[in-house]
C-alpha cells in the first residue's frame, strides 16, 4: 500500500539531530529523501575513538576501517534515505544542486542563516529554478532578529527557550535537559511545517519559504507557562517532580541500583487507593496525610515514608501494583529496560534494519501509527555516497562520462575529505 | 494573506494538552477547528490555571486560552446517546477528528472509527493517549511523570547521584500533540491521492521514547546505558551552565575548534597544555577541576558581556531565560514572536506565536473560544437545527 507521502521528494542538506529528525520523519513516511552531504564534514563521526567508546557510538564499539558508515546514530537519522556526496562551494557542485532542486518539491537545511546565501541558494534564488519548491531553513534564533548569526548548539536553546527554567531540583537553580531536547522539538515542527506548505501547494500550486527558529519552536511547548507568567506576574519556582496542588507526586528509589518509580496522585480515591496497595502502611488513617493541602504541606516527611516502601520491591512491581488499583506509576526506564520493555515489545514499537557494515540493530520506529498506510524500514541508511550514481543518473538524467568527470574532479565520491 | 489549510474542518474532542495542541495548530494554519466541549464545564484545562490574580474562571485558564487559540467552541455531551448521533453529523461534513479520551471512551459512545468512517469514508481520526490504543499498559494512568519515567527520558534527566527529573512542562503531552499534527498532514495528503481516510494511533510514551535516539541507538549498538550527567552533556565539556555576576549563561562549544576559540576569548589557552583539560572528552572527566579554573573569569563579568563576547569568538552561548527574562528578550521581540490577542473576558494578553513562519500562508491565531460560544452557529447554521431542537438539547443537558 502506497505510504502517505510518496510521490514527495525533499532534498535534506541538514546536519546533526534537528534538520535530520525532520528529514528522517519524512522518509518514514514515504517521502523519497536524498541526504546531500558533503565529504568535507562529516556529522556525528568526527569524535574521537576514545570518545567513541566512551559514547558506544559504534558496533561493539569498533569504529572499523569506515567510521562514517558506522556510526549509530547517523545511521538512525538516514534511513528510508537515499544519500548522496556533493561539494557546494564548487561551481559543478551548486549547479547539480540546482539541478536537483527544479525537480524536488523540498529543500531542507539547518546550516547558520549565512551558509545557504553565501552559496546563492536562499530561498529567492531556488524559486527562480523552481517556483513551487517549498525551503524550510531552520537556524537557533530564525533568519531575522538580532541573535540571527549566533552560533548555538541544541544545550543553547534549551536555557535560551525559557524551558530549562522548568526543569530542576526543587528550590535550586535552573537544569538543562540531559539530551538538547530543543532539538527534537525543532524537527517535529520542521516535518510539520513541511507538510503544511505541501497541502498549501496541492491546492494553489505556490511554495514558500518556511523560517523556523528552533529557539521559538520550543517557547511553543512551553506556551501555558509562558501565558501562566503573563497572566499572574509569577515566575514559576523549580518544582522537581513535584506538583503545587497535589502530592504525593513524585520519583521513589526502588530496589536495586539507580532504580525508580514515579508516582504521581491527584485524587482522593487515588490516595485511598495507594495506601491500601502500601501492605505495611498506616498512612490513610494518619492526620497529617488526610487531604491533598495537608499531603503538599507535609510532603516531606511523607516522601520519605513512601522510600522506606518503595526500596523494598523492584520498580516495575510497584508500577504494576499501583496500577492494578488505578494509581498513575511509572517505572523509570532506563535503555536496556526500554530496549526490552514488554508494552513496546508488544506494539512492534522498534524496528530492526540490517545495515550492510553496522550488523543487524534495534532502532526506534516511527510513533505515528497509521491503520491504511503503515510506516516501515525500506532501506538502511546509505553508505557515504552510496546513491551518487542512482540519483544523479536516474534523476538528473546524467551520462556516465559527465557523473566519472564529477567524480574525478571531487565533487562527489564515497570517502570523507579530510 | 491566504492560509495554509483553508477548507480543513476538524472536531476537536481533546481535553487539557495533547489533542489541543493538535487542534490549536490545525487552527492557527487556518482550518476551521469546532472544539466540542462537555456541557458541564467543558475542557478540564479550564480549571486548571494559572489564572489572573490566582482567582479561578473558566474563561480564563492560561492552559485553556493557550492551547485552543483560533477555535470555535460548542458544548455537546458524546455520551449521551442523541448527543454522539449529533456528532454523528458534524462527522459527516468534517476532514478530522483529534480526540485524546482513555482508550475505549469513543468506543462506548457508539463512535468508535468504524463507525466514523461508514458516516465518511474520508474521515481521518487521531487518538492521542499514554500508552496507545493496545498492548499491555493501554489502560494504565498517564501523565507528565509517568510518561517521563516510561519513555526513558526521565532516566537521563538531572544529577547522577540524585533522582531523575520529569523534564520542563509536559513534554509527553506536547509531543502527542505535535506528533499527531504531523500525522494528520501526511494523512490529508494521501487522502488527496486516495479519497481514503485512516485512524492514527499515537502514544506519548512512544513519542518521547523516539526522541533521544542517541541513548536507545548506543544502547543498541554497544550495549552503553546512558546515564544522568547534571548540567553538563554526555561527550563533551564546558557544554554546561555558569554561573555569572548578574546570573548564568549558557556555554556550549561541541569542537574542539570552539573550545580552543573559547579559551583564547577567555586568555586561559594554557589550560590546553594540561593534559587534563585538552579535549572535550577529558574536561568531562575532569570537569570539576576545569570548572574551578574558569568559574572565575564568568563570576567576574555579566551576561551581556559574555554571550556577545563568546558570540565575536563564535563559540556557542546562549542566555539563561526564565519566563520574565523570555518575554523581554529583544530576539523575540524583534520577531515579533509575541502574539497579542484579546479576550472578553481575559484581556489582552501575549501569547507565544507560530512555531514556524511561513512566508505566503502565515499562522493567524485568534482567541480562544467561551464555553459553548458558537453553538448556534454551528447547530442552526451547519446542521440546520431549528431553535425547538437546540431548546430541548438544552434542556436535557446534552448541549
Amino acid at each position: 500500500m502506497a505510504l502517505p507521502l510518496e510521490g514527495v521528494r525533499v532534498l535534506d542538506l541538514s546536519q546533526v539531530w534537528s534538520g535530520p529528525l525532520a528529514g528522517r520523519i519524512l522518509a518514514d513516511m514515504g517521502a523519497e529523501v536524498i541526504y546531500i552531504m558533503s565529504r568535507q564534514r562529516i556529522p556525528l563521526t568526527q569524535v574521537s575513538p576514545e570518545v567513541a567508546t566512551i559514547l558506544g557510538w559504534y558496533p561493539n564499539n569498533d569504529p572499523g576501517e569506515d567510521p562514517w558508515n558506522r556510526s549509530s546514530v547517523y545511521n538512525d537519522f538516514a534511513r528510508n534515505k537515499l544519500g548522496i556526496t556533493l561539494e557546494l562551494n564548487t561551481d559543478e557542485g551548486i549547479d547539480v544542486f540546482k539541478r536537483l532542486v527544479k525537480v524536488s518539491d523540498v529543500v531542507l537545511e539547518n546550516f547558520s542563516p549565512r551558509v545557504m546565501p553565501n552559496f546563492g541558494l536562499d530561498h529567492p534564488d531556488l524559486k527562480k529554478i523552481n517556483a513551487g519548491i517549498i525551503m524550510c531553513r531552520m537556524p537557533g534564533y530564525g533568519l531575522s532578529g538580532p541573535y540571527r548569526e549566533f552560533v548555538s548548539f541544541g544545550t543553547n536553546l534549551d536555557p535560551a527557550s525559557g524551558m530549562a527554567s522548568l526543569m530542576g531540583y526543587p528550590g535550586e537553580e535552573v537544569h538543562m535537559s540531559g539530551n538538547a531536547y530543543p532539538d527534537p522539538v525543532a524537527g517535529l515542527h520542521a516535518a510539520a511545517a513541511i507538510l503544511t506548505a505541501l497541502y498549501h501547494r496541492r491546492r494553489t500550486g505556490k511554495g514558500q519559504g518556511i523560517d523556523l527558529s528552533q529557539a521559538e519552536s520550543a517557547t511553543c511547548v512551553i506556551g501555558e507557562a509562558v501565558l501562566g507568567y503573563a497572566v499572574n506576574g509569577k515566575i514559576p519556582r523549580n518544582r522537581g517532580n513535584r506538583h503545587p496542588e497535589y502530592a504525593p507526586q513524585g520519583c521513589y528509589p526502588c530496589k536495586g541500583e539507580d532504580k525508580w518509580v514515579m508516582i504521581a496522585v491527584t485524587t482522593e480515591a487515588q490516595w485511598s487507593a495507594f495506601c491500601r496497595a502500601m501492605d505495611i502502611s498506616d498512612l490513610a488513617d494518619d492526620p497529617n496525610y488526610s487531604t491533598a493541602g495537608l499531603r503538599v504541606k507535609n510532603q516531606d516527611e511523607l516522601d520519605k515514608r513512601i522510600s522506606t516502601w518503595t526500596l523494598n520491591y523492584a520498580h516495575y512491581e510497584i508500577m504494576e501494583r499501583l496500577q492494578k488499583v488505578g494509581v498513575p506509576a511509572g517505572a523509570v526506564l532506563n535503555a536496556a529496560e526500554l530496549s526490552a520493555d514488554p508494552h513496546l515489545a508488544e506494539r512492534d514499537f522498534f524496528w530492526e534494519i540490517e545495515h550492510p557494515r553496522a550488523g543487524r540493530h534495534q532502532y526506534c520506529g516511527l510513533p505515528i501509527r497509521f491503520s491504511g498506510t503503515p510506516p516501515c524500514p525500506r532501506r538502511p541508511a546509505p553508505l557515504l555516497g552510496q546513491h551518487n550514481r542512482l540519483v544523479l543518473s536516474g534523476i538528473l538524467g546524467l551520462s556516465d562520462e559527465e557523473i566519472d568527470g564529477l567524480e574525478q574532479k571531487g565533487i562527489i565520491g564515497s570517502t570523507p575529505l579530510m | 494573506m491566504e492560509k495554509a489549510l483553508e477548507g480543513i474542518r476538524v472536531l476537536d474532542l481533546g481535553e487539557t494538552i495533547s489533542a489541543s495542541y493538535c487542534g490549536k495548530l490545525l487552527g492557527d494554519f487556518g482550518a476551521e477547528v469546532i472544539k466540542v466541549e462537555n456541557p458541564r464545564g467543558g475542557d478540564p484545562a479550564r480549571n486548571a490555571g494559572p489564572f489572573p490574580q490566582d482567582v479561578p474562571h473558566p474563561e480564563c485558564s492560561a492552559l485553556f486560552l493557550y492551547l485552543n487559540t483560533s477555535k470555535k467552541s460548542i458544548s455537546l455531551n458524546i455520551h449521551d446517546p442523541s448527543g454522539a448521533a449529533i456528532l454523528k453529523r458534524l462527522v459527516k461534513k468534517a476532514d478530522v477528528v483529534v480526540e485524546n479520551f482513555p482508550p475505549g471512551t469513543l468506543q462506548r459512545c457508539g463512535l468508535s472509527y468504524e463507525v466514523l468512517e461508514s458516516v465518511n469514508p474520508g474521515i481521518i481520526l487521531v487518538s492521542i493517549t499514554d500508552f496507545g490504543q493496545t498492548g499491555p499498559y493501554r489502560d494504565y494512568k498517564g501523565g507528565r511523570l509517568v510518561g517521563n519515567a516510561l519513555s526513558g527520558y526521565a532516566y537521563i534527566n538531572g544529577d547522577p547521584d540524585r533522582e531523575p527529573l520529569a523534564g520542563g512542562g509536559d513534554q509527553p503531552a506536547y509531543q502527542g500533540g505535535l506528533h499527531a499534527y504531523t500525522g494528520v498532514m501526511a494523512a490529508l495528503l494521501h487522502r488527496d491521492m486516495t479519497g481514503a481516510g485512516q485512524q492514527i494511533d499515537i502514544s506519548t510514551m512512544e513519542c518521547m521514547a523516539s526522541l533521544h535516539q542517541f541513548t536507545l541507538n548506543r544502547f543498541a549498538y554497544s550495549g552503553m546505558i546512558q546515564k544522568r550527567v547534571g548540567n553538563r552533556y554526555v561527550f563533551s565539556h564546558p557544554i554546561t551552565l555558569y554561573p555569572c555576576k548578574d546570573g548564568h549563561v549558557s556555554i556550549s562549544p561541541s569542537s574542539e575548534d570552539q573550545a580552543e576559540r573559547m579559551l583564547i576569548m577567555m586568555d586561559m589557552t594554557h589550560l590546553l597544555e594540561d593534559e587534563r583539560f585538552q579535549t572535550g572528552y577529558h574536561r568531562l572527566v575532569y570537569a570539576d577541576e576545569f570548572d574551578a579554573l574558569v568559574k572565575p573569569w564568568f563570576l567576574d563579568r555579566k551576561k551581556k558581556e559574555i554571550v556577545e563576547l563568546c558570540q565575536e569568538f563564535r563559540v556557542p552561548a546562549a542566555y539563561v531565560n526564565n519566563l520574565k527574562d523570555l518575554l523581554e528578550d529583544p530576539q523575540y521581540q524583534a520577531r515579533k514572536f509575541w502574539t497579542s490577542l484579546d479576550h472578553p473576558v481575559a484581556g489582552r494578553l501575549p501569547y507565544a506565536g507560530a512555531p514556524f513562519k511561513m512566508s505566503e500562508t502565515p499562522a493567524k491565531p485568534e482567541r480562544a473560544p467561551l464555553l459553548g460560544e458558537n453553538n448556534e452557529e454551528i447547530y442552526f447554521g451547519k446542521l440546520g437545527m431549528t431553535s425547538e431542537e437546540l431548546g430541548t438539547l438544552r434542556d436535557r443537558g446534552i448541549v
